[in-house]
Protein backbone atom coordinates (compact mmCIF):
# COMPACT_ATOMS: atom_id res chain seq x y z
CA UNK A 1 0.00 0.00 0.00
CA UNK A 2 1.88 3.20 1.03
CA UNK A 3 5.48 3.07 2.94
CA UNK A 4 4.02 6.20 5.41
CA UNK A 5 1.49 8.30 5.62
CA UNK A 6 3.62 11.31 4.47
CA UNK A 7 3.59 9.29 0.86
CA UNK A 8 -0.31 8.36 1.08
CA UNK A 9 -1.14 12.07 1.72
CA UNK A 10 1.75 13.80 -0.86
CA UNK A 11 0.11 10.77 -3.68
CA UNK A 12 -3.88 12.54 -2.78
CA UNK A 13 -2.68 16.10 -2.93
CA UNK A 14 -0.76 15.16 -6.31
CA UNK A 15 -3.43 13.76 -8.18
CA UNK A 16 -5.95 16.08 -6.13
CA UNK A 17 -8.10 12.61 -4.99
CA UNK A 18 -9.38 12.34 -1.86
CA UNK A 19 -7.49 10.01 1.15
CA UNK A 20 -9.87 6.94 1.01
CA UNK A 21 -9.81 7.74 -3.42
CA UNK A 22 -5.67 6.98 -3.03
CA UNK A 23 -6.14 4.01 -1.11
CA UNK A 24 -8.49 2.61 -3.78
CA UNK A 25 -6.05 3.98 -6.43
CA UNK A 26 -3.61 1.96 -4.94
CA UNK A 27 -4.79 -1.00 -3.91
CA UNK A 28 -6.45 -1.08 -8.15
CA UNK A 29 -2.77 -0.39 -9.19
CA UNK A 30 -1.73 -3.49 -7.04
CA UNK A 31 -4.48 -6.02 -7.60
CA UNK A 32 -5.95 -5.50 -10.59
CA UNK A 33 -8.88 -5.32 -9.30
CA UNK A 34 -11.51 -2.54 -10.15
CA UNK A 35 -13.32 0.08 -7.82
CA UNK A 36 -16.92 -1.38 -7.38
CA UNK A 37 -15.11 -4.51 -6.49
CA UNK A 38 -12.90 -3.32 -3.64
CA UNK A 39 -15.90 -1.04 -2.97
CA UNK A 40 -18.21 -4.22 -2.66
CA UNK A 41 -16.02 -6.18 -0.29
CA UNK A 42 -15.25 -3.46 2.09
CA UNK A 43 -18.93 -3.34 2.34
CA UNK A 44 -18.91 -7.37 2.54
CA UNK A 45 -16.78 -6.69 5.57
CA UNK A 46 -18.68 -4.22 7.23
CA UNK A 47 -21.66 -6.53 6.89
CA UNK A 48 -19.58 -9.52 9.07
CA UNK A 49 -18.72 -6.57 11.25
CA UNK A 50 -22.22 -5.06 12.13
CA UNK A 51 -23.40 -9.03 12.44
CA UNK A 52 -20.98 -9.49 15.01
CA UNK A 53 -21.82 -6.93 16.96
CA UNK A 54 -25.40 -7.76 16.95
CA UNK A 55 -24.59 -11.51 18.48
CA UNK A 56 -22.13 -10.23 20.34
CA UNK A 57 -24.48 -7.86 22.64
CA UNK A 58 -27.28 -10.60 22.49
CA UNK A 59 -24.58 -13.06 23.83
CA UNK A 60 -26.06 -14.57 27.56
CA UNK A 61 -23.93 -17.58 28.36
CA UNK A 62 -19.92 -17.86 29.27
CA UNK A 63 -17.46 -18.45 26.19
CA UNK A 64 -16.24 -22.19 26.74
CA UNK A 65 -13.00 -20.81 28.50
CA UNK A 66 -15.94 -19.37 31.22
CA UNK A 67 -13.47 -15.94 31.57
CA UNK A 68 -15.90 -13.50 29.39
CA UNK A 69 -19.30 -14.15 27.75
CA UNK A 70 -22.72 -11.55 28.60
CA UNK A 71 -20.27 -8.98 29.42
CA UNK A 72 -21.58 -6.79 26.67
CA UNK A 73 -24.68 -7.48 27.32
CA UNK A 74 -24.83 -6.94 30.89
CA UNK A 75 -22.59 -3.40 30.25
CA UNK A 76 -25.44 -2.48 27.70
CA UNK A 77 -28.34 -3.07 29.98
CA UNK A 78 -26.15 -1.74 33.60
CA UNK A 79 -23.64 0.66 33.19
CA UNK A 80 -24.62 3.79 34.77
CA UNK A 81 -23.81 5.90 31.82
CA UNK A 82 -21.37 8.41 33.65
CA UNK A 83 -21.03 10.06 30.43
CA UNK A 84 -23.91 9.78 28.50
CA UNK A 85 -25.38 6.55 26.67
CA UNK A 86 -23.16 6.96 23.34
CA UNK A 87 -19.95 6.54 25.35
CA UNK A 88 -21.85 2.99 26.71
CA UNK A 89 -22.79 2.07 23.49
CA UNK A 90 -19.10 2.64 22.03
CA UNK A 91 -17.49 0.36 25.06
CA UNK A 92 -20.25 -2.39 24.71
CA UNK A 93 -19.62 -2.76 20.97
CA UNK A 94 -15.79 -3.38 21.51
CA UNK A 95 -16.71 -5.87 23.98
CA UNK A 96 -18.84 -7.28 21.89
CA UNK A 97 -17.50 -8.35 18.83
CA UNK A 98 -14.18 -9.94 21.25
CA UNK A 99 -16.84 -12.10 23.31
CA UNK A 100 -17.66 -13.29 19.62
CA UNK A 101 -14.46 -13.62 18.62
CA UNK A 102 -13.52 -16.06 21.76
CA UNK A 103 -16.34 -18.24 21.26
CA UNK A 104 -15.07 -19.37 17.49
CA UNK A 105 -18.11 -16.94 16.26
CA UNK A 106 -17.42 -14.88 12.80
CA UNK A 107 -15.39 -11.63 12.60
CA UNK A 108 -13.46 -9.14 10.25
CA UNK A 109 -9.54 -9.28 11.54
CA UNK A 110 -9.50 -5.63 11.32
CA UNK A 111 -6.40 -5.42 11.53
CA UNK A 112 -6.46 -8.78 13.41
CA UNK A 113 -8.54 -10.82 15.63
CA UNK A 114 -7.68 -9.79 19.15
CA UNK A 115 -8.23 -6.00 18.02
CA UNK A 116 -11.00 -6.60 16.22
CA UNK A 117 -13.79 -4.77 18.45
CA UNK A 118 -12.31 -1.64 18.01
CA UNK A 119 -12.91 -0.61 14.88
CA UNK A 120 -16.58 -1.54 14.34
CA UNK A 121 -17.54 -0.31 17.65
CA UNK A 122 -16.07 3.70 16.48
CA UNK A 123 -17.51 3.20 12.90
CA UNK A 124 -21.33 1.98 13.30
CA UNK A 125 -21.26 4.35 16.87
CA UNK A 126 -20.52 7.20 14.95
CA UNK A 127 -22.33 6.19 12.12
CA UNK A 128 -25.90 6.57 14.16
CA UNK A 129 -24.62 9.51 16.48
CA UNK A 130 -23.70 11.60 12.93
CA UNK A 131 -25.90 10.15 10.40
CA UNK A 132 -23.13 8.71 8.21
CA UNK A 133 -24.44 6.79 5.16
CA UNK A 134 -22.80 2.98 3.81
CA UNK A 135 -20.75 4.71 0.97
CA UNK A 136 -19.60 7.17 3.86
CA UNK A 137 -18.66 4.17 6.03
CA UNK A 138 -16.53 2.84 3.10
CA UNK A 139 -14.70 5.55 2.72
CA UNK A 140 -13.87 5.42 6.38
CA UNK A 141 -13.22 1.61 6.04
CA UNK A 142 -10.62 2.40 3.27
CA UNK A 143 -9.10 5.37 5.48
CA UNK A 144 -8.78 2.76 8.22
CA UNK A 145 -7.11 0.38 5.53
CA UNK A 146 -4.69 2.75 4.76
CA UNK A 147 -3.53 3.75 8.05
CA UNK A 148 -3.81 -0.11 9.28
CA UNK A 149 -1.57 -0.72 5.81
CA UNK A 150 1.34 1.78 6.93
CA UNK A 151 1.86 0.89 10.19
CA UNK A 152 1.96 -2.94 8.77
CA UNK A 153 4.94 -1.87 6.94
CA UNK A 154 6.63 0.24 9.34
CA UNK A 155 5.96 -1.00 12.76
CA UNK A 156 3.70 -3.56 13.57
CA UNK A 157 -0.01 -4.89 13.92
CA UNK A 158 0.78 -8.08 15.42
CA UNK A 159 0.91 -8.88 19.15
CA UNK A 160 3.84 -11.21 18.82
CA UNK A 161 6.02 -8.33 17.17
CA UNK A 162 4.88 -5.21 19.27
CA UNK A 163 2.74 -6.30 21.74
CA UNK A 164 -0.93 -4.88 22.42
CA UNK A 165 0.16 -1.39 21.24
CA UNK A 166 0.45 -3.15 17.80
CA UNK A 167 -2.96 -4.75 18.05
CA UNK A 168 -5.64 -2.23 19.50
CA UNK A 169 -3.54 0.40 19.35
CA UNK A 170 -2.86 0.20 15.71
CA UNK A 171 -6.45 -0.10 15.40
CA UNK A 172 -7.67 2.39 17.50
CA UNK A 173 -5.02 4.49 14.99
CA UNK A 174 -7.41 3.36 12.06
CA UNK A 175 -10.59 4.37 13.79
CA UNK A 176 -9.68 7.54 14.84
CA UNK A 177 -8.38 8.37 11.26
CA UNK A 178 -11.16 7.23 9.96
CA UNK A 179 -13.89 9.62 12.11
CA UNK A 180 -11.60 12.40 11.54
CA UNK A 181 -11.51 12.20 7.63
CA UNK A 182 -15.44 11.81 7.59
CA UNK A 183 -16.13 14.47 9.94
CA UNK A 184 -14.27 17.24 7.49
CA UNK A 185 -10.90 16.81 9.54
CA UNK A 186 -7.96 18.26 7.08
CA UNK A 187 -5.10 15.36 5.63
CA UNK A 188 -3.09 17.22 8.78
CA UNK A 189 -5.94 16.61 10.98
CA UNK A 190 -6.22 12.85 10.15
CA UNK A 191 -2.35 12.40 10.64
CA UNK A 192 -2.78 13.98 13.63
CA UNK A 193 -5.50 11.78 15.05
CA UNK A 194 -3.40 9.00 14.40
CA UNK A 195 -0.68 10.29 16.33
CA UNK A 196 -2.57 11.05 19.14
CA UNK A 197 -4.13 7.93 19.39
CA UNK A 198 -0.86 6.15 19.20
CA UNK A 199 1.22 8.60 21.51
CA UNK A 200 -1.92 7.53 24.93
CA UNK A 201 -1.06 3.69 23.67
CA UNK A 202 2.60 3.52 23.45
CA UNK A 203 4.29 0.86 25.49
CA UNK A 204 1.32 -0.97 25.58
CA UNK A 205 2.09 -5.07 26.56
CA UNK A 206 0.06 -8.06 24.97
CA UNK A 207 -0.54 -10.68 28.27
CA UNK A 208 -3.18 -12.86 27.58
CA UNK A 209 -3.81 -14.70 30.53
CA UNK A 210 -3.30 -18.53 29.57
CA UNK A 211 -2.86 -17.28 26.43
CA UNK A 212 -6.44 -17.02 25.36
CA UNK A 213 -7.89 -14.06 23.48
CA UNK A 214 -10.02 -13.11 26.46
CA UNK A 215 -8.86 -11.25 29.23
CA UNK A 216 -7.62 -8.62 29.33
CA UNK A 217 -8.18 -8.53 25.46
CA UNK A 218 -12.19 -8.02 25.38
CA UNK A 219 -11.40 -4.78 28.08
CA UNK A 220 -8.31 -3.20 26.12
CA UNK A 221 -10.31 -3.10 22.58
CA UNK A 222 -13.48 -1.23 24.48
CA UNK A 223 -10.87 1.71 26.42
CA UNK A 224 -9.01 1.70 22.88
CA UNK A 225 -12.19 2.86 21.22
CA UNK A 226 -12.33 5.15 24.00
CA UNK A 227 -8.95 6.41 22.57
CA UNK A 228 -9.98 6.69 19.21
CA UNK A 229 -12.49 9.20 19.94
CA UNK A 230 -10.66 11.18 22.15
CA UNK A 231 -7.92 11.22 19.60
CA UNK A 232 -10.77 12.56 16.86
CA UNK A 233 -12.28 14.87 19.13
CA UNK A 234 -8.83 16.21 19.92
CA UNK A 235 -7.31 16.60 16.07
CA UNK A 236 -10.37 18.22 15.40
CA UNK A 237 -10.81 20.61 17.89
CA UNK A 238 -7.07 21.69 16.28
CA UNK A 239 -5.14 19.87 19.26
CA UNK A 240 -1.43 19.70 17.85
CA UNK A 241 0.93 16.82 17.96
CA UNK A 242 4.34 18.45 17.16
CA UNK A 243 5.57 14.99 16.30
CA UNK A 244 5.49 13.86 12.65
CA UNK A 245 2.66 10.77 12.23
CA UNK A 246 5.04 8.65 10.57
CA UNK A 247 7.80 8.94 13.45
CA UNK A 248 5.34 8.11 15.90
CA UNK A 249 4.50 5.11 14.50
CA UNK A 250 8.15 4.40 14.06
CA UNK A 251 8.74 4.98 17.81
CA UNK A 252 5.50 2.03 18.43
CA UNK A 253 7.74 0.03 16.06
CA UNK A 254 10.97 0.71 18.28
CA UNK A 255 9.45 0.22 21.34
CA UNK A 256 7.71 -3.37 20.35
CA UNK A 257 11.12 -4.53 18.59
CA UNK A 258 12.58 -3.55 22.39
CA UNK A 259 9.59 -5.18 24.51
CA UNK A 260 10.82 -8.57 26.39
CA UNK A 261 9.84 -11.43 24.41
CA UNK A 262 7.54 -12.17 27.38
CA UNK A 263 4.81 -8.94 26.64
CA UNK A 264 4.36 -10.34 23.15
CA UNK A 265 1.61 -12.94 23.30
CA UNK A 266 3.14 -15.35 24.85
CA UNK A 267 1.33 -15.32 28.07
CA UNK A 268 4.44 -15.36 29.78
CA UNK A 269 4.65 -12.10 31.61
CA UNK A 270 2.45 -9.19 32.55
CA UNK A 271 -1.41 -9.95 33.80
CA UNK A 272 -0.76 -13.39 32.36
CA UNK A 273 1.77 -14.71 34.46
CA UNK A 274 0.18 -12.80 38.10
CA UNK A 275 -0.68 -15.63 40.94
CA UNK A 276 -4.46 -14.94 39.70
CA UNK A 277 -3.97 -15.35 35.73
CA UNK A 278 -1.53 -18.40 36.40
CA UNK A 279 -4.48 -19.97 38.49
CA UNK A 280 -6.87 -19.55 35.37
CA UNK A 281 -4.26 -20.80 33.07
CA UNK A 282 -4.09 -24.42 35.90
CA UNK A 283 -7.90 -24.01 35.94
CA UNK A 284 -8.03 -24.06 32.26
CA UNK A 285 -5.54 -26.94 32.16
CA UNK A 286 -2.94 -25.60 30.72
CA UNK A 287 -0.32 -27.19 32.59
CA UNK A 288 2.80 -27.00 30.28
CA UNK A 289 2.10 -23.23 29.96
CA UNK A 290 1.54 -22.79 33.64
CA UNK A 291 5.23 -24.90 33.66
CA UNK A 292 6.88 -22.52 31.49
CA UNK A 293 4.94 -19.56 33.47
CA UNK A 294 6.61 -20.41 36.71
CA UNK A 295 9.73 -21.19 35.18
CA UNK A 296 9.53 -17.47 33.59
CA UNK A 297 8.79 -15.81 36.88
CA UNK A 298 11.75 -17.13 38.52
CA UNK A 299 14.07 -16.00 35.82
CA UNK A 300 12.17 -12.51 36.15
CA UNK A 301 12.59 -12.41 39.83
CA UNK A 302 16.46 -13.44 39.89
CA UNK A 303 17.38 -10.90 37.45
CA UNK A 304 15.40 -8.65 39.41
CA UNK A 305 17.17 -9.42 41.96
CA UNK A 306 20.87 -9.09 40.19
CA UNK A 307 20.05 -5.85 38.23
CA UNK A 308 20.74 -1.96 39.72
CA UNK A 309 18.76 -1.19 42.66
CA UNK B 1 3.71 -5.75 0.61
CA UNK B 2 0.37 -5.38 2.82
CA UNK B 3 -3.01 -5.00 0.83
CA UNK B 4 -5.85 -3.36 1.80
CA UNK B 5 -7.63 -6.52 2.97
CA UNK B 6 -4.99 -8.19 4.85
CA UNK B 7 -5.76 -5.04 7.28
CA UNK B 8 -9.37 -5.27 6.69
CA UNK B 9 -9.78 -9.37 6.80
CA UNK B 10 -9.28 -11.65 6.80
CA UNK B 11 -13.13 -12.88 7.75
CA UNK B 12 -12.08 -15.60 10.33
CA UNK B 13 -13.91 -18.05 12.74
CA UNK B 14 -11.93 -16.45 15.87
CA UNK B 15 -10.60 -15.97 17.83
CA UNK B 16 -6.68 -15.88 16.70
CA UNK B 17 -5.60 -15.41 13.29
CA UNK B 18 -2.39 -17.41 14.00
CA UNK B 19 -3.85 -19.81 16.19
CA UNK B 20 -7.23 -20.73 14.85
CA UNK B 21 -7.14 -19.15 10.82
CA UNK B 22 -3.80 -20.27 10.30
CA UNK B 23 -4.00 -23.61 11.70
CA UNK B 24 -7.15 -24.05 9.34
CA UNK B 25 -5.42 -22.89 6.06
CA UNK B 26 -2.58 -25.12 7.02
CA UNK B 27 -4.90 -28.06 7.12
CA UNK B 28 -6.63 -26.78 4.01
CA UNK B 29 -3.53 -26.84 2.07
CA UNK B 30 -2.63 -30.25 3.44
CA UNK B 31 -5.62 -31.65 1.86
CA UNK B 32 -5.01 -29.80 -1.06
CA UNK B 33 -1.80 -31.63 -1.71
CA UNK B 34 -3.48 -35.30 -0.74
CA UNK B 35 -5.79 -34.89 -2.80
CA UNK B 36 -8.46 -34.12 -0.90
CA UNK B 37 -10.05 -35.09 2.77
CA UNK B 38 -7.44 -37.93 3.88
CA UNK B 39 -8.68 -40.97 5.81
CA UNK B 40 -6.46 -40.81 8.62
CA UNK B 41 -4.14 -37.83 10.04
CA UNK B 42 -1.47 -37.71 12.62
CA UNK B 43 -1.00 -34.19 13.67
CA UNK B 44 2.02 -33.27 15.83
CA UNK B 45 1.97 -29.81 17.03
CA UNK B 46 4.68 -28.28 18.22
CA UNK B 47 5.76 -24.67 20.73
CA UNK B 48 2.81 -22.50 21.31
CA UNK B 49 0.56 -24.31 19.03
CA UNK B 50 0.62 -27.57 21.37
CA UNK B 51 0.75 -25.00 24.36
CA UNK B 52 -2.26 -22.41 23.57
CA UNK B 53 -3.72 -24.41 21.16
CA UNK B 54 -6.45 -26.08 22.98
CA UNK B 55 -8.08 -22.71 24.08
CA UNK B 56 -7.66 -21.58 20.11
CA UNK B 57 -9.26 -24.19 18.58
CA UNK B 58 -6.29 -24.92 16.66
CA UNK B 59 -7.16 -28.81 16.81
CA UNK B 60 -10.96 -27.75 15.30
CA UNK B 61 -9.44 -25.93 12.96
CA UNK B 62 -6.80 -28.16 11.26
CA UNK B 63 -9.00 -30.97 11.02
CA UNK B 64 -11.97 -28.49 9.75
CA UNK B 65 -9.11 -27.60 7.35
CA UNK B 66 -8.19 -31.23 6.32
CA UNK B 67 -12.52 -31.59 5.98
CA UNK B 68 -11.93 -28.81 3.02
CA UNK B 69 -13.16 -25.92 5.35
CA UNK B 70 -11.73 -22.33 5.04
CA UNK B 71 -10.81 -19.62 8.01
CA UNK B 72 -14.25 -17.89 7.95
CA UNK B 73 -16.15 -21.38 7.83
CA UNK B 74 -18.48 -21.76 10.98
CA UNK B 75 -18.45 -25.39 10.61
CA UNK B 76 -14.71 -25.15 12.29
CA UNK B 77 -16.91 -25.31 15.62
CA UNK B 78 -18.13 -29.31 15.45
CA UNK B 79 -14.97 -30.28 13.00
CA UNK B 80 -14.38 -33.21 15.23
CA UNK B 81 -17.88 -34.31 14.71
CA UNK B 82 -17.81 -33.74 10.89
CA UNK B 83 -14.75 -35.17 10.40
CA UNK B 84 -16.20 -38.73 11.82
CA UNK B 85 -19.17 -38.25 9.46
CA UNK B 86 -16.09 -37.90 7.00
CA UNK B 87 -14.63 -41.03 7.79
CA UNK B 88 -11.03 -38.91 9.08
CA UNK B 89 -9.80 -40.59 11.57
CA UNK B 90 -7.47 -37.92 13.80
CA UNK B 91 -4.56 -38.35 16.29
CA UNK B 92 -3.16 -35.67 18.16
CA UNK B 93 0.18 -35.29 19.72
CA UNK B 94 2.90 -33.08 21.22
CA UNK B 95 6.23 -33.06 19.13
CA UNK B 96 9.56 -30.88 19.44
CA UNK B 97 10.97 -29.99 16.53
CA UNK B 98 13.67 -28.16 17.67
CA UNK B 99 14.63 -24.48 18.93
CA UNK B 100 14.71 -23.15 14.89
CA UNK B 101 11.02 -24.19 14.04
CA UNK B 102 8.32 -21.51 14.02
CA UNK B 103 6.74 -21.58 17.59
CA UNK B 104 3.78 -21.70 15.80
CA UNK B 105 4.62 -25.47 13.56
CA UNK B 106 2.76 -28.55 13.22
CA UNK B 107 3.75 -31.43 11.15
CA UNK B 108 1.26 -33.96 9.31
CA UNK B 109 1.42 -37.74 8.47
CA UNK B 110 -1.79 -38.54 5.99
CA UNK B 111 -2.81 -41.53 4.04
CA UNK B 112 -5.57 -40.87 1.46
CA UNK B 113 -6.18 -44.24 -0.68
CA UNK B 114 -2.86 -45.79 -1.03
CA UNK B 115 -1.24 -42.14 -0.92
CA UNK B 116 1.04 -41.62 2.16
CA UNK B 117 2.49 -38.19 2.65
CA UNK B 118 4.47 -35.95 5.71
CA UNK B 119 3.95 -32.29 5.73
CA UNK B 120 5.68 -29.65 7.89
CA UNK B 121 4.25 -26.00 8.33
CA UNK B 122 3.59 -22.95 10.13
CA UNK B 123 2.07 -19.81 10.80
CA UNK B 124 3.52 -16.90 10.93
CA UNK B 125 1.05 -14.38 12.27
CA UNK B 126 -1.99 -12.41 10.88
CA UNK B 127 -3.67 -15.72 9.33
CA UNK B 128 -0.41 -16.12 6.93
CA UNK B 129 1.03 -19.88 6.48
CA UNK B 130 3.99 -21.42 5.54
CA UNK B 131 4.81 -24.88 3.85
CA UNK B 132 8.32 -25.87 4.45
CA UNK B 133 8.45 -29.68 3.67
CA UNK B 134 6.83 -32.10 1.89
CA UNK B 135 7.80 -35.90 1.79
CA UNK B 136 11.23 -34.40 2.85
CA UNK B 137 11.46 -31.88 0.53
CA UNK B 138 12.18 -28.59 1.40
CA UNK B 139 9.45 -25.97 -0.36
CA UNK B 140 8.31 -22.80 0.62
CA UNK B 141 4.26 -22.85 -0.73
CA UNK B 142 2.85 -20.00 0.66
CA UNK B 143 -0.74 -20.38 -0.92
CA UNK B 144 -0.77 -16.14 -1.77
CA UNK B 145 -0.80 -17.34 -5.29
CA UNK B 146 -2.24 -20.64 -7.45
CA UNK B 147 0.58 -23.57 -6.93
CA UNK B 148 1.22 -26.21 -8.67
CA UNK B 149 2.46 -29.43 -6.77
CA UNK B 150 4.46 -31.88 -9.09
CA UNK B 151 6.05 -35.03 -7.94
CA UNK B 152 7.71 -36.15 -11.15
CA UNK B 153 10.30 -38.93 -11.64
CA UNK B 154 13.85 -36.82 -11.72
CA UNK B 155 14.87 -37.39 -16.17
CA UNK B 156 16.07 -34.24 -18.46
CA UNK B 157 13.48 -32.06 -19.58
CA UNK B 158 10.32 -32.56 -17.04
CA UNK B 159 10.49 -28.67 -15.52
CA UNK B 160 10.33 -27.62 -19.56
CA UNK B 161 7.47 -29.65 -20.08
CA UNK B 162 5.33 -28.66 -17.31
CA UNK B 163 6.02 -25.06 -17.76
CA UNK B 164 5.63 -25.36 -21.59
CA UNK B 165 2.30 -26.57 -20.81
CA UNK B 166 1.36 -23.74 -18.53
CA UNK B 167 2.81 -21.27 -20.58
CA UNK B 168 0.54 -22.51 -23.65
CA UNK B 169 -2.47 -21.57 -21.82
CA UNK B 170 -1.00 -18.08 -21.50
CA UNK B 171 -0.72 -18.14 -17.70
CA UNK B 172 2.46 -16.32 -16.30
CA UNK B 173 4.99 -17.88 -13.78
CA UNK B 174 5.37 -16.53 -10.75
CA UNK B 175 8.18 -18.85 -9.12
CA UNK B 176 9.10 -22.28 -9.81
CA UNK B 177 10.85 -24.41 -7.42
CA UNK B 178 12.45 -28.16 -8.02
CA UNK B 179 14.22 -30.18 -5.07
CA UNK B 180 15.22 -33.74 -5.88
CA UNK B 181 15.75 -36.97 -3.66
CA UNK B 182 18.89 -37.65 -5.67
CA UNK B 183 20.20 -37.79 -8.99
CA UNK B 184 17.45 -39.81 -11.59
CA UNK B 185 15.36 -40.54 -8.68
CA UNK B 186 12.40 -37.65 -7.94
CA UNK B 187 11.87 -34.33 -8.06
CA UNK B 188 9.34 -32.14 -6.10
CA UNK B 189 8.45 -29.13 -8.12
CA UNK B 190 6.17 -26.31 -6.88
CA UNK B 191 4.97 -23.78 -9.48
CA UNK B 192 3.34 -20.81 -8.20
CA UNK B 193 1.56 -18.71 -11.34
CA UNK B 194 -0.58 -15.33 -11.91
CA UNK B 195 -3.52 -17.12 -12.50
CA UNK B 196 -5.82 -19.74 -11.97
CA UNK B 197 -5.08 -23.27 -13.32
CA UNK B 198 -7.48 -24.70 -15.57
CA UNK B 199 -8.56 -28.48 -14.44
CA UNK B 200 -7.94 -30.26 -17.70
CA UNK B 201 -4.19 -28.77 -17.90
CA UNK B 202 -4.02 -31.47 -14.99
CA UNK B 203 -5.83 -34.37 -16.79
CA UNK B 204 -3.18 -33.54 -19.55
CA UNK B 205 -0.69 -34.03 -17.28
CA UNK B 206 -1.96 -36.60 -15.06
CA UNK B 207 -1.38 -38.95 -17.81
CA UNK B 208 2.40 -38.29 -18.57
CA UNK B 209 4.19 -41.44 -16.51
CA UNK B 210 6.81 -39.28 -15.52
CA UNK B 211 4.36 -37.70 -12.99
CA UNK B 212 3.64 -39.44 -9.96
CA UNK B 213 1.37 -36.80 -8.98
CA UNK B 214 -0.08 -33.63 -9.25
CA UNK B 215 -2.05 -30.94 -7.31
CA UNK B 216 -3.48 -27.78 -7.42
CA UNK B 217 -3.59 -25.85 -4.45
CA UNK B 218 -6.08 -23.02 -5.18
CA UNK B 219 -4.68 -19.20 -3.85
CA UNK B 220 -6.12 -19.20 -0.02
CA UNK B 221 -6.77 -15.75 0.71
CA UNK B 222 -10.15 -15.25 -1.66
Amino acid sequence: MFTSIAEWFELARQAGSSLPDAVLRREMKETGADEAEIRRRVAEALEVMREAVREGLAIDTPSPSGLTGGRARRLAAEAPGLVGPTFTELLSRAIATLEVNARMGLIMATPTAGAAGVVPAVLFTMQERRGWTEEQLVDAMLIAGGVGAVIAERASIAGAGGGCQAETGSAAAMAAAAVTWLEGGSDEQVGQAIGLTLQGMLGLICDPVAGLVEIPCVYRNATAAVNAVAAAEMALAGMDFPIPVDQVIDVMGEVGRKMDVRFRETALGGLATTPAGQEIAAAAGMERLVQLQRKGRTAGESSARIGPS
Amino acid sequence: MTGLFDILGPKMVGPSSSHTAGACRLGYVVQAIIGGTPDTAKIGLHGSFAMTGEGHGTRKAIIGGLLGYRPDDVRLRDSFERADEAGLEFEFYETDLGEDAHPNSVVFEVTRDADRMTVRGCSIGGGRIRVQEIDGFPVDLKGTLPTIVVLADDVPGTVSKITGIIAERGLNLATVRVDRTGRGERALMTIETDGELPDDLFANLHDRSWVHWIRNVHRLNV
